[in-house]
């Protein structure tokens, strides 16, 4: 063999090329593709960013929870259905009437699964909806100030689970009945359900603008339990599908008596067509109860209004509108995949997941292929709609999210463990177990037609030894996996607050640009706001007391009121001048059986006061507003009842 | 000479100067923009906050427009020194005046410029040294002489957590280079003569 001289240099830059690939190869063995480690994955370095916004609901906190992902770090709690010493919400005047409902006040609620706006079956990250529980609810958040905005009571109906979920262009935002009840209420005996309770479901209608909400039409369903549901999209998009469980309509002992039917049903309401029924005069008009709580952002304050009617649509009544899909063992989540051609049933008491067709459901409706109805609604065939099983090996199937990438991620409660398959084979890929008993998956944007398919976030509903022990109350743990490769990686454990039932993530670029960074103060329309240093007083209406304050680093206009007297209702009305970012000024009053409340930029809030006692008594901000926030204070003076004190206030005297 | 002059004509619509103050508090920085008819925050309300952080060490608001003389000023002489520059323009390309005219307009503006950047330099030494005795913070120097402080005209300066940088904007880059283009066409202006003759 002739070496040539020229050859020479190409060998040894050869040998230089395979030497160093070895060298990079070495210290992660043959791990391959999965060489980064998980701590890699979900650092952010301080100071930047996450890559998604991930919206968890607070379950029995009644409020929702923000993160960043891959991160895990908590962002924000923002208040809904539950009163919020933090900032004021539901102790301030301004912000009561959000929690006002047909049976008043009510400061808590179980906030269960957030779904994020969508236009075209994509997320546009305009809102946020949420569901109460509890006391039927649904609330709307502004993704631009992270804020409560609207809450509209749900009539009719109890345990409002199988909700928020939006149509494909956030045409309706769905609400549901699990726990039927005699519709109208009235005093019968509890074992008189069956025939008797009935399941309403609630097509709430926002408006495109605005996102402004309005209960359009309720169906009145049988008395079963309607669980979970999703919209149809693509093809499917005019369709919503709802679990049931309880067809036994059982009144008592519901984990054997409601357990004893092989198949409970999905309902599919073509809701397109009921929409057509009531614009050309269908439905009736029937009394109800409900509030409709609207926050103003120009006004800075919650007005709450009870309706009075609304329109309820028998589906017996609308051909073709519903039918019953049979779907084995109490199917819990209901979910569509991307291209909305599957519905998939969690039948949550078997091993296996049910995936209809929509394709063969309208087939078998156009051929009336019916067996038998219940309460005059068409039940199909169960081998007529069925695309067909995914034989999982794992027990207790709950929810299912997609990748985008023709792959599903369904959780199981019992086996604790998150499965992926694959749509259309129905062949399991991979399974990871979960510590411990997992409840929702989310993956950003997986449940609507465009999914971000590189993180899961898995929702545990059992803690157990993840963390440091903190006494028998544990917060809940969140597991998140990459899934971007054919196998799942678990990344990192989490702690989340209260039981987050479900959540909703979004890619950070679409929401982060449109963050709102303080209130104009020169927009702001409150009644009682003091917007100039000279609008600044107080008055006195019998023994109510209004104090037009504002506040600015760092002090309190006016800092010294007099003439107060015990026996008196003094209303703190308080407005921050500051126009500056992140520079929010607390105010808390000594003795107030309230709250403090925290000010944002441009914004007042009002905090009522009853002093009870004679005395000096300080107030001070509560949020550290600058390096001579701890001089940010003032005295009111509470004289006797009888006190011929003049009323009286004043800054730098 | 037409087209420098007319390059003035720029400070009506950018900044001639800018002022940026950065902290540790502030990522995003506080600014103003120094316009020959008034100052404007860089974001919307820069000059509020400004004037809010100011106050602790006692240092007067940022002057609204009405209040300064030189606001109204200003606009004047740089629209004569505009308009007479596009006169000078003209009666040089018809041949009536000649390219001295050209320097006499720069030697003009020249003086009017260092004059104003005097005047701009006696603003920001009142307005950062001329404090209020009740001032919240009293700083020192560690002379033990009382801190002042007068952002820089030119450049970077550390003002206790603030990072100050002060230089020209887009009306003052404008006004730079027609000043130069006239000088251009005082050089272009003599070389022709030069070949004429």
């Amino acid at each position: 063999m002739k070496l040539t001289i020229k050859s020479l240099p190409i060998f040894a830059l050869m040998a230089v090329m395979f030497s160093g690939c070895n060298n990079s190869k070495s210290p992660n063995g043959n791990r391959g593709a999965l060489a980064s480690t998980a701590a890699e994955k979900v650092y952010v370095p301080p100071g930047e960013h996450d890559e998604f916004y991930a919206f968890f609901s607070g379950g029995y906190s009644g409020n929702l929870t923000v993160y960043g992902l891959p991160s895990g770090r908590m962002f924000k709690e923002i208040p809904v259905f539950s009163q919020f010493p933090t900032n004021g919400y539901g102790y301030s005047e301004e912000t009561k009437p959000m929690l006002n409902t047909s049976h008043g006040f009510i400061p808590w609620d179980d906030l269960h699964h957030p779904d994020i706006s969508q236009t075209d079956g994509k997320l546009d990250g305009r809102w946020i909806f949420v569901n109460g529980n509890n006391t039927p609810r649904i609330a709307r958040i502004d993704l631009k100030t992270f804020e409560t905005d609207e809450i509209i009571e749900v009539p009719n109906s109890a345990g409002n689970h199988s909700s928020s979920f939006v149509t494909e262009n956030t045409e309706y935002v769905v609400a549901g009945t699990r726990f039927s009840v005699p519709v109208p209420q009235k005093d019968i005996s509890i074992k008189e359900y069956r025939g008797n309770f009935k399941g309403a479901l609630s097509f709430i209608e926002v408006a495109p603008e605005t996102g402004r909400m309005n209960l359009k039409f309720q169906i009145m369903m049988p008395g079963f339990d309607y669980d979970l549901s999703h919209p149809g999209r693509g093809k499917s998009h005019g369709w919503f599908f709802f679990t049931t469980y309880n067809t036994e309509e059982a009144n008592t002992l519901l984990e054997v008596n409601a357990s004893q039917n092989d198949k409970d049903f999905i309902a599919a309401v073509n809701w397109k067509k009921i929409e057509e029924y009531i614009n050309n005069g269908g439905g009736t008009k029937m009394p109800a109860e409900y509030a409709h709580n609207v926050y103003d952002h120009s006004t800075h304050s919650a007005k709450s209004t009870i309706k009075k009617e609304v329109l309820m649509v028998d589906p017996t009544k609308v051909p073709g509108a519903v039918f019953l899909l049979p779907t084995p063992k109490s199917p819990h989540g209901c979910d569509v995949d991307p291209t909305g051609k599957y519905i998939i049933g969690n039948g949550k008491l078997s091993a296996d997941l049910t995936i209809h067709s929509f394709g063969k459901m309208i087939a078998a409706i156009e051929a009336e292929k019916f067996d038998g109805d219940a309460y005059g609604i068409p039940i199909l065939k169960f081998e007529d709609v069925l695309a067909g099983q995914v034989k999982s090996g794992g027990l207790g199937p709950l929810h299912t999210e997609f990748d985008g990438k023709g792959n599903a991620y369904t959780t199981f409660f019992i086996s604790s463990e998150l499965v992926k398959w694959n749509v259309e084979t129905r062949e399991v890929i991979d399974r990871q177990p979960n510590y411990y008993s997992v409840g929702h998956v989310m993956i950003p944007g997986g449940n609507s037609a465009a999914p971000f398919g590189k993180y899961a976030v898995a929702m545990n509903k059992i803690t157990k030894d993840r963390y440091l022990p903190t006494g028998p109350e544990l917060e809940h743990s969140a597991q998140l996996f990459d899934i971007s490769g054919e196998k799942m990686e678990l990344l990192l454990d989490f702690p989340t607050h209260g039981e987050p039932h479900y959540a909703a993530g979004i890619p950070a670029e679409i929401l982060a640009p449109e963050s709102q960074k303080i209130y104009r103060l020169e927009d702001n329309k409150h009644e009682f706001a003091a917007l100039g240093g000279d609008e600044t007083r107080v008055e006195r209406h019998g023994n109510e007391v209004h104090v037009y304050m504002s506040m600015i680093r760092s002090h309190f206009t006016p800092d010294n009121i007099e003439g107060i007297r015990v026996g008196d209702k003094v209303y703190f009305h308080i407005t921050n001048h500051e126009q500056d970012f992140d520079v929010p000024h607390g105010f808390a009053m000594i003795g107030a059986n309230n709250a403090e409340l925290l000010i944002m930029p441009g914004q007042t809030r009002t905090l009522v006061w009853e002093p009870g006692q004679v005395g000096v008594w300080p107030f001070y901000c509560t949020d550290f507003c600058s390096a001579l926030h701890q001089e940010m204070q003032g005295y009111v003076r509470v004289s006797p009842a009888n006190s011929d004190i003049k009323l009286s206030w004043s800054l730098g005297e | 000479m037409i087209l420098g002059s007319l390059l003035l004509l720029g400070l009506f619509e950018f900044p001639l100067w800018n002022i940026m103050l950065g902290a540790p508090q502030y990522p995003e920085p506080l600014g103003m923009n120094i316009y020959i008819n008034g100052i404007k925050g860089v974001s919307e309300f820069d000059i509020q906050n400004i004037d809010g952080l100011n106050h602790y060490i006692g240092m007067q608001t940022i002057p609204k427009p009405r209040e300064m003389w030189e606001f109204r000023v200003f606009p004047l002489v740089i629209g004569t020194m505009a308009a007479l520059g596009v006169v000078i323009g003209l009666l040089g390309f018809f041949g009536k005046v000649n390219h001295w005219w050209f320097l006499g307009w720069f030697g003009l503006m020249a003086v009017l410029g260092i004059l104003g950047m005097y005047d701009f330099n006696l603003w920001l030494n009142d307005y950062g040294t001329n404090l209020d005795p009740n001032a919240i913070m009293k700083m020192t120097r560690p002379n033990g002489r009382p801190m002042t402080y007068k952002p820089p005209l030119f450049g970077h300066q550390k003002m206790l957590n603030f990072d100050v940088d002060s230089w020209p904007h887009t009306g003052g880059y404008l006004m730079f280079a027609g000043m130069t283009l006239t000088l251009v066409a005082f050089f272009i202006g003599k070389k022709s003569k030069n070949i004429a003759s």
